[in-house]
């Protein structure tokens, strides 16, 4: 069955939630570590020697006491800030009591009635429309530990405890996995551009919760509600969703019930499963936290975080469109990651002063961008290296576009270049110049050889004098040949045109 | 050495001072008479003696005393005092076990800031000190370890929770002492010992290593047999903890240098205004108990002060408010004690079916006082019930807080009894819970409201000469003047 067909008749709700681990230094109530310092971005403290990166205080040991960190609470309002929420003047942590073996005090210190953030929106683009997603709040909170199950016991490992989150939640304005998916990009590009979560969703720094349910298409009252669990990639998420769907209405149609419940998905068998029922709420016993003061943040604090905040993913693809000319498929592609964006950007930069011509310039644009999400991109797939890693720079970017545009070097002549440049770092006007992979221009060079291809395929000649202008590629192909591939094909045709006119 | 001189930090600094004693030789004086009068067999203050530590620490002071040739009290003004700690307070490496078996083994491998401060001060902490479980309880019979008994009549109790702090103190078996206090726990078992025990303001020392009972109102103090070292103790432990976010960013105490500024002129007694509640002077009182409060009012009175009745009307709820807020905190401060991260686990427990059999194993461990605690604050806190319960209690409890600002508006102390009676038998109440609880209804209030307060002797009860405590209250961050007012009022017998 297909998504668009049941849609006819039933309609999905959906409502993520989205807990970010905030890229701090240190821990949100103490001063161990939430991130290995200059370590790459995945990794994690969790990868530590089990409770190494641990200290009285997130181990909860008795008497000791939760201290917030200031930038945790700064990084928090970003989020705010970034995705229009208004940033409450005073919110409270409360204690959140549930019992379970990763939680060391027998309670997560979270926010509940009084979050630091309130009623924001995000704007995604799908295929078919333009869509603002309301975000109800966003509040913080401390990341609990992890169990690690062995053959016959488990450990629990606190490296992670206290680790800062924020939790963005989300209304219920999503109606397909489609723009469930898109929202959950957009946030993703949102706090990775922030600079405030890596972002990576197989390391658990960014994770989703997606609360699911259906209901008869224009009802105003959306039906039972199942909760999946941690998926942890985009494209997961939008398959678990899809089948959700799917299930639920299956179920409504066979006359049963959907009931609330918490579900897993099992992305091997591309379906969810129930993992515990929900028909009795978990009573968590709210209460705000003792140990910590109400936080307090005046508009001067606010005023002066907000200068913090950089071009964001959703300006930066209008930005790109119209003013580099690049179609919405590349633009997204290059802003799918902060990094590469910059990359890209920087190489433009360069191409500026040497494209004074705007449309020089957006030509210029154009085929650094098909550089970038082309072969560069190819290359760091290929030998998973992140960009940070690579010898390769913008300026070999906007040297290989320069060159190429002016015919100096060949399309592959430019890309047998950038694989050089991979390995070595080296510039490409070097690599070229070493590896002879200047074009040859030199009329006189090349006429010799055009004379020799006139005068070995008398046929071709003759049908391309006949009309049959198509042939002409034939020719140049033979002239190349002669030339080892150096010739500047243009260049060839050209000549070959005056010769046989 | 004059084993009898030694009971008060300026007598035991003179001694020193005068070659009469070395450090060692006066903390060797103090362990002994903790071996002989303190464990199991004499009035099982002590739960734990920290020997070797203590002596290491008073050898190294003795060093310094042979090279300065005196204290040097400006810089160290703890210089070689042993102190004892009460045990929910943490010491690094050394055992904390709140008075109860689920933290039999626990060893701290942090210490308290308090007792950090006090050290750093060159006191010397000679062991922990007996508790009732978790500091939930006013006599001590709720400890794990067994009842402290009353340093002056062994058959009674000699008040809590800090009653191994107060019994300690007042047997001589160390000069001063930590208590803390969340409904009255440094308050009653001082008044019940016949020494001073202080409660601080909310805030004003840190709570960092002390193991959390309510969190809102538990507050660290000093036990002592004199105000003026009760003084020292509070100047040294005071201000701001960067590692408490409750902690208040006043200056540390200078009580010390305030009693010297101790009212004695009639004009500056004519200046103080001390307001007594009629709430304070109600049925269950007993009549010695008023009998010698209203003296020790006559006395200020008599000096020039003005006592002027007041009242407190929410006095009456003041109980009610703290049974709820400090169960609910309790319930949620003490789950983790779980057997997974702490707390014992049971060799039992170890063969549970699954984590809520293994959870119901471990927490059988906690005594019945504790247990009802939680049982009620878990309660207090559910969904449904919060709103009718906590929430509620916190909002009386602002109207509470209300009436004492009202008050301070027209005087400058309250005074009271700190309990309705003196120290009662061991036995005699612990069936009824409910009569315990209303035995902490003068004290509770300060701590609702985060106010200094402290309880001095005022007399005894005959025929068994039972110490009676006169209760001063004062505005936030005011432990100056109250002590101030306290040392003048201990002073009162003594010749001008």
């Amino acid at each position: 069955m297909n998504t668009m067909n049941i849609q006819n008749d039933f309609e999905a709700v959906i409502g993520l939630e989205v807990h970010a681990q905030l890229a701090t230094d240190s821990k949100i109530f103490c001063a161990c570590r939430a991130r290995l310092p200059g370590g790459p971005a995945a990794e994690s403290v969790a990868d530590v020697a089990v409770n190494s990166n641990t200290c009285p205080v997130c181990s909860g040991h008795p008497g000791t006491l939760p201290v917030l960190n200031r930038k945790a609470v700064e990084f928090a309002m970003l989020a705010g800030l970034a995705t229009n929420c208004r940033i409450n003047p005073r919110s409270v942590f409360a204690r959140k009591s549930y019992f379970y073996p990763d939680l060391p005090k027998g309670y997560q210190i979270s926010q509940y009635d009084q979050p630091i953030c309130e009623a924001g929106w995000l704007e995604i683009n799908t295929a078919s429309a333009r869509k603002r997603i309301r975000i109800d709040r966003i509040h913080m909170e401390e990341d609990a530990g992890k169990n690690i199950h062995l053959s016959g016991f488990s450990v629990v490992n606190l490296n992670r405890a206290g680790v800062p989150l924020i939790e963005i939640v989300s209304a219920p304005d999503m109606r397909t996995a489609e723009e469930a998916g898109a929202y959950l990009r957009a946030l993703h590009g949102v706090v990775t551009y922030l600079g405030i979560c890596d972002g990576n969703m197989q390391e658990g720094n960014f994770r989703c919760d997606a609360n699911v349910s259906v209901m008869p298409r224009g009802s105003k009252e959306f039906g039972t509600r199942a909760e999946i669990k941690n998926v942890n990639s985009f494209r997961f998420i939008e398959k678990a969703i899809d089948f959700e769907i799917r299930r639920q209405i299956e179920v409504l149609r066979a006359g049963g019930r959907v009931i609330q419940e918490t579900r897993g998905y099992d992305s091997a068998r591309n379906v969810t499963v129930s993992l515990r029922s929900k028909e009795e709420a978990q009573d968590y016993r709210y209460f705000p936290d003792p140990d910590l003061i109400p936080l307090r943040i005046e508009d001067s604090w606010i005023a002066s975080i907000r200068p913090r905040i950089p071009e964001l993913p959703a300006r930066k693809f209008e930005r790109f469109v119209s003013e580099f000319g690049l179609s919405q498929y590349d633009a997204e592609v290059l802003l799918a990651s902060r990094a590469i964006a910059e990359f890209y950007e920087e190489s433009v930069k360069i191409l500026k002063a040497a494209f004074p011509d705007p449309s020089d310039l957006r030509a210029a644009a154009k085929a650094a961008a098909n550089w970038t999400t082309g072969e560069l991109m190819r290359l760091l797939n290929e030998e998973g290296r992140e960009l940070s890693a690579s010898k390769v720079t913008p300026a070999h970017i906007a040297d290989l576009v320069r060159l190429a545009q002016s015919r100096v070097v060949s399309s592959t002549g430019a890309k047998q270049a950038l694989g050089v440049a991979w390995k070595t770092g080296e510039s490409v006007e070097t690599i070229v110049e070493r590896e002879g992979l200047r074009q040859v221009s030199d009329t006189a060079a090349l006429e010799v050889s055009i004379d020799k291809v006139i005068a070995g395929f008398p046929a071709q000649v003759a049908e391309y004098k006949a009309g049959k202008e198509k042939v002409i590629g034939f020719l140049v192909g033979q002239v190349m040949k002669q030339s080892g591939g150096k010739a500047n094909p243009s260049l060839v045709q050209e000549l070959l045109k005056k010769k046989l006119s | 050495m004059d084993a009898d001189k030694l009971q008060t930090i300026r007598a035991i600094h003179d001694s020193f001072d005068k070659k009469q004693a070395s450090v060692v030789e006066v903390t060797r004086h103090f362990l002994d008479s903790v071996k002989k009068k303190g464990g199991k067999d004499g009035l099982n203050a002590f739960l734990t003696v920290c020997e070797n530590r203590v002596l290491e620490r008073a050898e190294a002071a003795d060093q310094i005393l042979r090279a300065e040739g005196k204290v040097p009290r400006d810089r160290v003004p703890l210089f070689g005092i042993p102190l004892g700690i009460k045990d929910n307070l943490t010491m690094d490496g050394v055992r904390t076990t709140c008075g109860s078996k689920m933290l039999d083994n626990y060893v701290a491998p942090y210490t308290a800031t308090c007792v950090e401060r006090l050290e750093s001060a060159g006191a010397l902490c000679l062991g922990k000190l007996n508790m009732d479980e978790f500091a939930m309880g006013g006599s001590n019979e709720n400890s794990a370890y067994g009842p402290v008994l009353h340093p002056t009549q062994p058959e009674r109790v000699p008040g809590g929770s800090s009653g191994g702090s107060a019994a300690a103190v007042r047997a001589g078996l160390c000069v001063a002492a930590l208590g803390t206090d969340t409904g009255g726990s440094i308050r009653l078992p001082a008044s019940y010992c016949g020494i001073v025990g202080l409660k601080p303001t909310y805030g004003r020392v840190s709570r960092y290593g002390l193991v959390a009972f309510a969190s809102s109102l538990d507050q660290v103090g000093p036990m002592a047999r004199t105000v003026e070292d009760a003084a020292i103790l509070f100047d040294v432990m005071s201000g701001h903890d960067p590692r408490d976010a409750t902690s208040a960013t006043v200056p540390k105490g200078a009580c010390r240098e305030a009693l010297r500024k101790a009212p004695e002129t009639q004009a500056e007694w004519n200046g103080i205004r001390i307001g007594v509640p009629k709430e304070y002077f109600v049925g269950g009182l007993s009549a010695e108990v008023e009998k010698s409060i209203q003296s020790s009012l006559r006395w200020f009175e008599s000096k020039g002060a003005r006592v002027i009745p007041i009242s407190l009307p929410h006095t009456q709820y003041a109980v009610a408010v703290y049974y709820l807020v400090a169960v609910s905190e309790a319930s949620s401060n003490l789950a983790r004690f779980d057997g997974v991260r702490y707390g014992v686990r049971p060799a039992e427990a170890e063969n549970a079916d699954d984590l809520a059999a293994f959870y119901r194993k471990v927490r059988a461990h906690f005594g019945p006082e504790v247990k009802r605690r939680i049982i009620l604050g878990t309660f207090a806190l559910s969904s449904g019930y919060s709103e009718a319960y906590y929430r509620r209690a916190c909002q009386v409890r602002r109207l509470i807080k209300q009436d004492f600002a009202t008050a301070f508006e027209k005087v400058d102390f309250i005074a009271g009894p700190v309990s309705p009676t003196t120290a009662f038998k061991i036995g005699e109440r612990i069936s009824d819970p409910l009569q315990m609880y209303l035995n902490d209804i003068f004290t509770i209030p300060a701590n609702l409201a985060g106010l200094p307060a402290i309880s001095i002797p005022s007399g005894t009860e005959t025929p068994d000469s039972l110490p009676i405590g006169l209760h001063l209250i004062a505005p936030p961050f005011q432990e100056e003047r109250l002590l101030s007012l306290a040392h003048a009022f201990e002073k009162r017998g003594a010749a001008p």
